[in-house]
């Protein structure tokens, strides 16, 4: 079947000014979508990571967020004996008793204030969460008024730099060590021991029990029943992946129902230009596609050919608007994450469904466009558009 | 005038075009005005704050709570006239996604403090009668048909187990900047259902809300209560109610930034919308424009045709846009009362929206009025053949 | 091509009328002649006197309201469009006054284009729209674009893209209106050198009497009717 691509292609080519508009209508688009998509991406895949394959986390029934919850001093001894635990060589569980709390701390430059999340740590967790490595420094001595704090905490808060010094819970705390937890949560915390941020924090109790377990995510189920059929406990138990990863589901809908929101209102816009643009394409173009239609061109050619540069035009929009984006993976956002209520960094992540879906937004646009035009120019009269040449 | 009439007439010319043109400036200028109203909603909680209200909390954060009795300690300060005990529930209704926000406070001070929330007499007296009673927002009651007397079951999150209320009444906003969408029952309640559930958290409260007797000594007394508590067990941070709201916003400014920018680019679809379809226009009318400059009409009044009609497009597009922001802004507002029970467009929307189309306009005409008015006579008229 | 009976083109009771807005206007009324192969016919006639709509009407792009028009022996009036736009493809050759090319590619691809529609491989098409374009002594001009040649250039890399396709019949509508004298009588040397050496039937529409005088027959219409005045000026 006859195509005629190379004309499409050169008729954009040849109308440099109106293709830059209409493609960069859509770019911006396209853009604005795909960092939707991207950030969406970026918090979940942050917050998937941030849970280790095989533990399981032990959480007050109906906590939804580490905050919420309460594990009491005499439940946690009660979830550590569980026989579906690993043993480490000293045959003592692989299972660690946590303290989770909130604290407003001062950005660095600004001084405005931000929560983050203060995790008091057993000799255990670190075993228990490889992906975490001591970057600089010293890990804290147990028992001490030391702490250690993630990547992204150190840099954009006061304090929170290697050596200096946070007061809180009236006592001075050192930061002798930064850790970086790769793209996870963990990276916007500060760890310290955890029986020392119960004595300053007045808490009685632990918030969470992380355990390693024996066979891996296979062991979870019975696990989980043990822990929910004990009638002494009031817990309840998620693998620790799924568990952060819901921790990322609200703001990450709200990011993408905004995101797609935004962009199908921009989207209109955007393909008024491309029909205004194509329709001037077949207007200006009338003679020729009389000509085509002469030489024994049938309508269906003409129809795809309008189409094409339409659909070129999307391409070129979608491609020009998914690069700028892509430059976007160099930056970092960090706000307040709505469910937890406490600062999360996280930075921008295309996937190859984002590529696929933003360069479909593209075409989608274009074809939109395009349409309506293509259609008008298929259905010209030869005799009549031979006539405007 | 004979002027403008030219420029109406060749507006009339590609009525296809100019009609998808303004349509496209006026989806801009729409889109452009609810993200606007998106960043203006973030902020509803700043505006509606009182000058008069000081908010007490734990200097650590939210989730540490103060112990009850600093009430009795923070009335003493001078310039304090009220103190009003409260605490964020966190109770769901159903499920979570029946999300609104709720709150135990002290019933006998809260509305002196409020007075911008509105509710009869006579069902105000029923509530403080009610041990377990409840006050709604008029919108909350119509998202879920609460009337009067209807129970109501929340399920605690931070205070675990079912907690049974009765809905004895309903407060309308003095203005539209009140948020009708919150559910407030007795602290009293909470207190006295901790002390027998778990007693090491009761007589404690997540906040208190200040009032005082002038907004000029807000710093003073904020200084003032936090001294007295500095070095002890429960230090406090004390705020204007408005920093306190605002602390939440700065929290999550990313994302304000984000929808700021994402706003200007919508100016930037516009203008290259808008400047497309002049930049087609003014090539197609070349040949004319030596015609008219053959006839004796300076290169100026050229521009002024282009810009003229450039204007037009953009005025009449950015009046439809406008036009539309209202419906638009209330159908969208009631999708998203959840996260934003206030969702008014702003006179500065509005202004800024106008603005925003006048430069389009400009901008959109300027290249082609600059061309037009330095077109050859022989060389346009050779371009038309 | 050596004398077949049956005529190149027939028109049997031929009529064609539009409506312009409430009015209707009868252009053809009832027209029937034959034209023989390897003839080369000049229409004449004033402006609105139906010529153009003949031709139209022989190439295939516009529809009789009745009669038949018999091209080869196929009944063009009864193909469908898709038919109909098949058989120009093969059949016909246009020449137009304004040339009619595309302007966003080079006198190669324009004249290469309507082979796109043959079952021909790239490398045949480059090999036939280089030989008519040779044939047309443009050889040296392939790679520019319309808008780089002259008029005459213009028309004889549109006279390459007529016979590329090796049609039948060409037909030419005012093929010399828009060029200068001296080019005018390069392109009518041209399509009398068609017509004599690949014996190609020609149709030409015109009203310059030098164009018609290269012409085998001349044949004039008057409002919408053929008159009598058949004039053989060619010896």
């Amino acid at each position: 079947m006859a195509s005629l691509i190379s004309y499409s292609l050169r008729n954009l080519l040849t109308r440099r000014l109106t293709t830059f508009f209409t493609a960069g209508g859509m770019a911006l688009v396209v853009f604005v979508f795909a960092a939707a998509l991207m950030l969406a991406e970026g918090l979940r895949s942050t917050l998937v990571q941030t849970g280790q394959p095989g533990n399981a986390i032990v959480l007050r029934k109906g906590s939804k967020s580490e905050i919420e919850s309460v594990v009491d001093r005499a439940a946690a001894p009660l979830v550590e004996t569980r026989p579906e635990i690993d043993r480490a060589a000293d045959g003592a569980p692989l299972a660690v008793r946590e303290l989770v709390v909130l604290m407003g701390l001062p950005k660095r430059g600004g001084g405005t204030v931000s929560n983050v999340v203060l995790r008091g740590i057993g000799p255990k967790s670190l075993e228990l969460r490889p992906q975490v490595r001591l970057k600089a420094g010293r890990l804290p001595r147990p028992g001490s008024t030391e702490i250690l704090a993630g990547e992204s905490v150190a840099r954009r808060f006061e304090g929170a730099g290697l050596g200096e010094r946070i007061r809180f819970g009236l006592r001075e705390w050192t930061v002798v060590g930064i850790f970086d937890a790769g793209a996870t949560g963990f990276n916007s915390e500060i760890w310290g021991d955890c029986d020392q941020f119960m004595s300053a924090f007045r808490r009685s109790a632990y918030t969470l029990v992380l355990a390693k377990l024996r066979e891996g995510s296979a062991g979870f189920e019975p696990f989980r029943q043990g822990i929910e059929s004990d009638p002494r406990l009031q817990l309840t138990t998620k693998p620790e992946s799924v568990f952060y990863a819901e921790q990322s589901e609200m703001m990450a809908k709200f990011l993408r129902i905004m995101g797609i929101s935004l962009t199908a209102v921009f989207s209109i816009g955007a393909m008024i230009g491309a029909m205004i643009t194509m329709y001037s394409a077949v207007a200006g173009r009338t003679g020729e596609i009389g000509t085509l239609r002469a030489l024994g061109f049938p309508r269906r050619t003409i129809l795809r050919a309008f189409i094409m540069e339409a659909l070129l035009l999307g391409l070129l929009g979608g491609l020009v608007g998914l690069a700028a984006a892509s430059g976007l993976q160099l930056f970092t956002i960090s706000t307040m994450n709505f469910q937890t209520f406490s600062e999360l960094a996280f930075g921008f992540t295309l996937t190859p469904g984002i590529v696929f879906l933003s360069l479909c937004f593209g075409l989608g646009m274009g074809l939109v466009g395009g349409l309506i035009p293509a259609v008008h120019a298929a259905r010209i009269k030869i005799v009549d558009a031979l006539r405007t040449v | 005038m004979l002027t403008f009439i030219f420029i109406l007439k060749n507006l009339s010319r590609h009525r296809l075009r100019n009609a998808l043109t303004i349509l496209g400036i006026a989806m801009s200028v729409l889109s452009f005005g609810l993200l606007r109203t998106t960043v203006d909603a973030w902020y509803a909680g700043v505006e509606a704050s009182s000058s008069t209200r000081l908010v007490t909390r734990n200097a650590i954060s939210l989730i540490f709570p103060l112990p009850i009795h600093y009430a009795e300690q923070i009335r003493g300060v001078e310039g304090v006239t009220t103190v009003c005990a409260g605490s964020w529930f966190g109770g769901v209704y159903i499920d979570e996604k029946n999300f609104f926000p709720n709150f135990a406070v002290d019933t006998r001070t809260y509305f002196d403090l409020y007075p911008e929330l509105r509710l009869a007499e006579n069902q105000k007296a029923d509530f403080l009668h009610d041990r377990k009673g409840c006050v709604i927002g008029a919108k909350l009651a119509e998202r879920f048909g609460w009337k009067v007397g209807d129970q109501v079951t929340l399920k605690g999150t931070i205070y675990p187990g079912n907690w049974d209320m009765t809905v004895r009444a309903i407060y309308h906003g003095r203005d539209t900047h009140v948020d009708e969408t919150q559910l407030l029952f007795h602290w009293d309640y909470l207190n006295e259902t901790l002390k027998k559930t778990s007693p090491s958290r009761a007589d404690q409260t997540g906040f208190f809300i200040i009032g005082i007797d002038s907004g000029d000594h807000a710093a003073e007394i904020s200084r003032a209560v936090d001294q007295r508590f500095a070095n002890s067990l429960a230090e406090t941070l004390t705020e204007t109610e408005k920093a306190f709201q605002m602390s939440f916003i700065s929290m999550s400014g990313a994302i304000v930034t984000a929808i700021q920018l994402v706003s200007s680019l919508v100016v930037l679809i516009i203008l290259a919308v808008a400047a497309n379809t002049m930049a087609m226009s003014a090539r197609e009318r070349m040949g004319e424009f030596a015609a008219l400059k053959a006839l004796g009409f300076g290169g100026g009044y050229l521009a002024l045709l282009i810009m003229g009609e450039s204007l037009a497009i953009a005025g009449i597009g950015s009046a439809l846009g406008c036009a539309l922001t209202f419906p638009a802004a209330a159908a969208f507002g009631s999708a998203v009362s959840q996260f934003f029970p206030i969702f008014q467009v702003s006179h500065t929307t509005v202004l800024l929206q106008g603005i925003a189309a006048l430069a389009v306009g400009v901008a959109a005409g300027i290249a082609p009025a600059l061309r037009a008015s330095h077109v050859g006579i022989a060389q346009a008229m050779r371009r038309i053949g | 091509m050596n004398g077949p009976a049956s005529p190149a083109i027939e028109l049997r009771d031929v009529s064609k009328s539009y409506t312009r807005g409430q009015q209707t206007v009868a252009v053809l009324q009832g027209v029937s002649f034959r034209i023989e192969p390897g003839e080369f016919l000049a229409l004449m006639g004033p402006s609105g006197s139906g010529k153009s709509t003949l031709l139209n009407l022989i190439a295939g792009i516009d529809r009789v309201d009745s009669g038949a028009i018999l091209v080869g022996g196929t009944d063009i009036t009864t193909l469908t469009e898709g038919e109909l736009a098949y058989w120009r493809s093969r059949s016909v050759g246009f020449i137009f006054q304004f040339y009619n090319l595309i302007p966003v590619l080079n006198a190669l691809e324009n004249v290469e284009l309507p082979l796109l529609l043959s079952p021909l491989s790239r490398r045949e098409r480059r090999e036939h729209a280089r030989a008519a374009l040779a044939l047309v002594g443009l050889a040296d001009r392939m790679d520019h674009r319309p808008g780089e040649l002259s008029g005459g250039q213009q028309q004889r890399t549109a006279i390459a893209r007529a016979i590329v396709t090796d049609p039948d019949i060409l037909v030419a509508d005012e093929p010399t209106g828009d060029l200068d004298r001296s080019s005018a009588k390069d392109i009518l040397d041209l399509m009398a050198g068609l017509n004599e050496s690949l014996g190609k039937t020609i149709v030409m529409v015109t009203h310059d009497p030098r164009a018609a005088e290269r012409a085998h027959l001349v044949r004039s219409l008057e409002k919408g009717l053929l008159t009598n005045a058949d004039l053989h000026l060619h010896s």
